[in-house]
């Protein structure tokens, strides 16, 4: 069956499905950025998120509709490092850096110099066995600047600052220990003087948490768990979930079984929002631990969920939970993009969450109310969100029941939509989301808990979703949350979005076409083959030529693509915890690697 | 014809015997079987490595209730949960016929008492002797590098891929692959 849906698959990749006319402008208006990322563009992108709201979106137009067939490769830059490169490039006044997977090597390219050559590298020496606990390759999300500095993690748990124009190290701390199976792989956010960082590790029961550190010298100013007692969860007066379930005392231990909250999981390893009116902290937490759900009845707070939190103190204050007693690795880790938007004839300040669950929910971020939770792909396990308790619908006959095999769980355990960051488009109002087609069998086993060693209980296999291919590029109406057209890919999409002013969007598939799109229509306008997978986050900004120029990293890998980047298997479908049974084309059509591709206008 | 056929079940049913054959002493938790193994092929001088094999290892994987054991063992202490079913997650893949650190039962004692600088733990006092030895004696079951009769014959899970009893006979490459994790700088 797998053979011939993959068939399929192939003859209807790259076909675009019909695409809808845009209406002239209906009223309501659509979504717009919050006023405190709309300031005038400088060109530079210094955070992976571009701003505090997560919109991925620059004001330049130079590559635009017209212009964009004419893009050629300026530079390339080969990172060293043949593993999954999920990193963004970034651009501060005339340096761009890049940051490798494990070993996390970081490198400043001097971009007034032709060919941009290398000013300085920067190798924390993270441990090597720290590999070994890595769950989804050895992958880095990118470093992130303020203050003069770049700041990132590594994969051994260490967070860096380092001098942004000389590559010297300002400091070093270590904030979590391999031998319990805590890493680091997110992207720090730092506000004003506070880096925010948590722990990566739900499957290997990490007990999950978010830390701020002083941004000057790496010394702890808050940290909150996210299983437990209230207090080490910085739960208090102010916290004011908007669902009743989410309401009562010491939750983080109550929808546990005894202890069980130890290991519970919740891991912080995805996108920080913040928004500066508010002064709130935006997160998700990752999915439960171990995965086999039966280990564990009760909604396990506060896993699989998104917190809101006081950016000075780490104090929550609301809570909403996407996957109570989360059945299939459902981690709430995915971008929260910030928009302003009028609901019901009323402003809100919401967020729009393209979830695992397979729903874009839009949520009042004042206060974690759902607005609406809409599909955007085939579900079989789940049929809704009531919109009165918040609470995840799921359908009983896809539960996991130890040592049964369940066929056809959609969607699967990367869920609807991974990591993996969409794009808003200030100016179509629309989002833009790169995602997965794709359905499972999972077999629930008793797992052991060994601290270092994996934590997980489920056999699973994976295949690809109703029409055979397994990535799709949606572009999503957020008001009336509908697709309005999607480009099928052969493989899943595991590449972030990027939305310009030049209404052209960009992604990358991980067969390794860099592709630009028509915002409005989905055409693809043009399209790069570069020398491996594209897992990265593409990033565009002003040369100090005055010229727009675009950059990725390629070299394929992550949890989907480990098959190449770690030489998997293909004989194993359960291996990468069953992607491999997926992905086993993927070995004939790419090969691993690691390079920095920059385009231009000629 | 006739007489073939009672012959080879025969012989079938004596090697059944042995395959079955098991020891009701295990080596205790803190003593350690002491192989003399290079994990080179290469060796100072002209002749090749020094090597002294007690012949356990062979006693480990010709035998069907070691192995069934190892594979029970394999899943009870989350081998899986890093190596999946031998198609490999974070650790390297063990069904094939590539290896870091070398693919004789003795390489694949040391691997898992001694650990391997790149993420494989070590687990010396965790396990006893003879498990690992069980263990390690499933692991070279799984690109069949033991005997057909004493390799297991079903899976009691999902099915990751035929079991390992139908897998053709493997053949092991030398030690000192490059392991995906060495490939980088530095
Ligand atoms: C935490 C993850 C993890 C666990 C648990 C784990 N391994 Fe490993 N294993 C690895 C990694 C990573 C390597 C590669 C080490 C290197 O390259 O230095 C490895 C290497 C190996 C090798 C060497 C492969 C070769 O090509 O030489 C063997 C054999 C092995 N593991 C078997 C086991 C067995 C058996 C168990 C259970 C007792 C186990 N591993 C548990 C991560 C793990």
């Amino acid at each position: 069956m797998g053979g011939a849906r993959l068939a399929l698959g192939l003859t209807l990749s790259l076909i675009l499905q019909p695409a809808l006319p845009i209406f002239a402008q209906p009223t309501p208006p659509q979504p717009a950025a919050p006023p405190f990322v709309t300031g005038p563009e400088d060109g530079q992108w210094v955070i992976p998120q571009k701003n505090f709201a997560n919109t991925r979106y620059s004001d330049l137009s130079e590559i635009n509709t017209e212009t964009v067939k004419n893009l050629q490769v300026a530079f390339t830059f080969s990172t060293g490092v043949n593993r999954g490169q999920e990193s963004a490039p970034l651009v501060v006044g005339s340096t761009m850096y890049v940051l490798s997977p494990y070993p996390n090597i970081l490198y400043a390219l001097d971009l007034t110099q032709p060919g941009a050559p290398m000013k300085w590298q920067y190798n924390p020496k993270p441990a090597a066995a720290a590999q070994g606990v890595a769950c989804c390759d050895v992958v880095n999300r990118g470093p992130t600047f303020a203050n003069g500095r770049i700041y990132f993690t590594t994969l051994d748990a260490h967070v860096v600052a380092v001098n942004a124009d000389t590559g010297e190290e300002v400091w070093k701390t270590k904030l979590g220990d391999i031998n319990r199976g805590e890493t680091m792989t997110m992207a720090p956010l730092i506000v004003r003087d506070k880096v925010f960082v948590g722990i990566s590790g739900g499957e290997y029961g990490v007990r999950g948490w978010i830390e701020a550190l002083n941004a000057e010298d790496g010394k702890s100013v808050w940290k909150a768990y996210n299983t437990g007692p209230d207090q080490d969860v910085k739960i208090g007066p102010t916290f004011k979930p908007f669902y009743d379930s989410d309401k009562g005392k010491d939750l983080g231990v109550t929808t546990w079984p005894a202890d069980a909250w130890q290991q519970g999981g919740g891991t912080v390893w995805g996108w920080l929002s913040y928004d500066p009116d508010l002064n709130l902290l935006y997160h998700g937490t990752g999915n439960p631990g171990p995965w086999n759900p039966n280990q564990r009845p009760g909604d396990n707070k506060w896993t699989a969920g998104i917190f809101a939190r006081d950016a000075d103190t780490g104090e929550a204050r609301w809570f909403y939970q996407t996957s109570p007693h989360d059945l299939h690795d459902w981690d709430n880790v995915n971008e929260m993009i910030l928009l302003d938007m009028e609901w019901d004839g009323q402003p809100r300040k919401v967020m729009v969450h393209p979830g695992r669950t397979g729903f874009v929910y839009v949520i009042d971020r004042t206060n974690g109310e759902v607005l609406s939770a809409k599909p955007f792909h085939a579900l079989t396990s789940v049929t809704g969100v009531d919109l009165k308790t918040g609470r995840l619908q799921t359908n009983p006959e896809k539960e996991p029941v130890n040592n049964r095999v369940i066929r056809d769980i959609c969607p699967t355990a990367p869920g609807a939509k991974d990591w993996n960051p969409s794009a808003f488009s200030h100016k179509t109002g629309l989002l833009y989301i790169p995602h997965m087609n794709m359905c499972m069998d999972w077999e629930s086993v008793e797992p052991n808990y060994i601290a270092g060693t994996p934590y997980i209980g489920a056999e699973v296999r994976m295949m690809p979703g109703p029409g055979g291919h397994m990535g799709e590029f949606t572009a999503w109406d957020i008001r009336e949350g509908k697709e309005l057209w999607t480009i099928n890919e052969r493989f899943p999409l595991w590449s972030g979005a990027l939305a310009t002013a030049g209404d052209v969007v960009f992604y990358g598939t991980m067969d390794g076409w860099f592709k630009a799109v028509h915002a409005r229509s989905g055409e693809v306008l043009w399209q790069f083959k570069v020398d491996s997978g594209i897992i990265g986050q593409p990033t565009t900004y002003r040369g100090p030529d005055g010229k727009q120029y675009v950059a990725i990293l390629s070299g394929v890998g992550g949890w989907a693509g480990s098959i190449v980047s770690a030489d998997l298997d293909p004989r194993d479908g359960t291996a990468a915890k069953g992607f491999v049974n997926a992905m086993r084309e993927l070995k004939n059509v790419t090969t691993k690697g690691g390079t920095l591709y920059v385009f231009k206008l000629p | 014809m006739r007489q073939l056929l009672i012959l080879s079940l025969s012989v079938l049913a004596l090697a059944a015997c042995e395959r079955e054959d098991r020891e009701y002493r295990a080596n205790p938790v803190t003593s350690e079987t002491e192989e003399k193994i290079a994990l080179s092929p290469l060796s100072a001088g002209p002749s090749g490595p020094t090597e002294q094999r007690s012949g356990l290892g062979q006693q480990y994987e010709e035998n069907a209730y070691h192995i069934a054991q190892g594979k029970r063992l394999y899943i009870w202490f989350n081998c899986n949960g890093c190596h999946a079913h031998g198609g490999g997650d974070s650790g390297p893949p063990l069904l094939d016929d590539r290896w870091i650190y070398g693919g004789q039962i003795e390489n694949i004692v040391q691997t898992i008492r001694e650990g391997r600088p790149n993420g494989m733990p070590s687990f010396r006092g965790k396990v006893p002797d003879d498990q690992i030895w069980q263990i390690a004696a499933y692991v070279r079951s799984m690109g069949r590098n033991v005997p057909k009769p004493a390799a297991p014959g079903r899976n009691d899970d999902m099915h990751p891929g035929p079991a390992e009893q139908r897998r053709p006979p493997g053949e092991v490459m030398d030690g000192g692959q490059i392991p995906p994790a060495a490939q980088m700088p530095q």
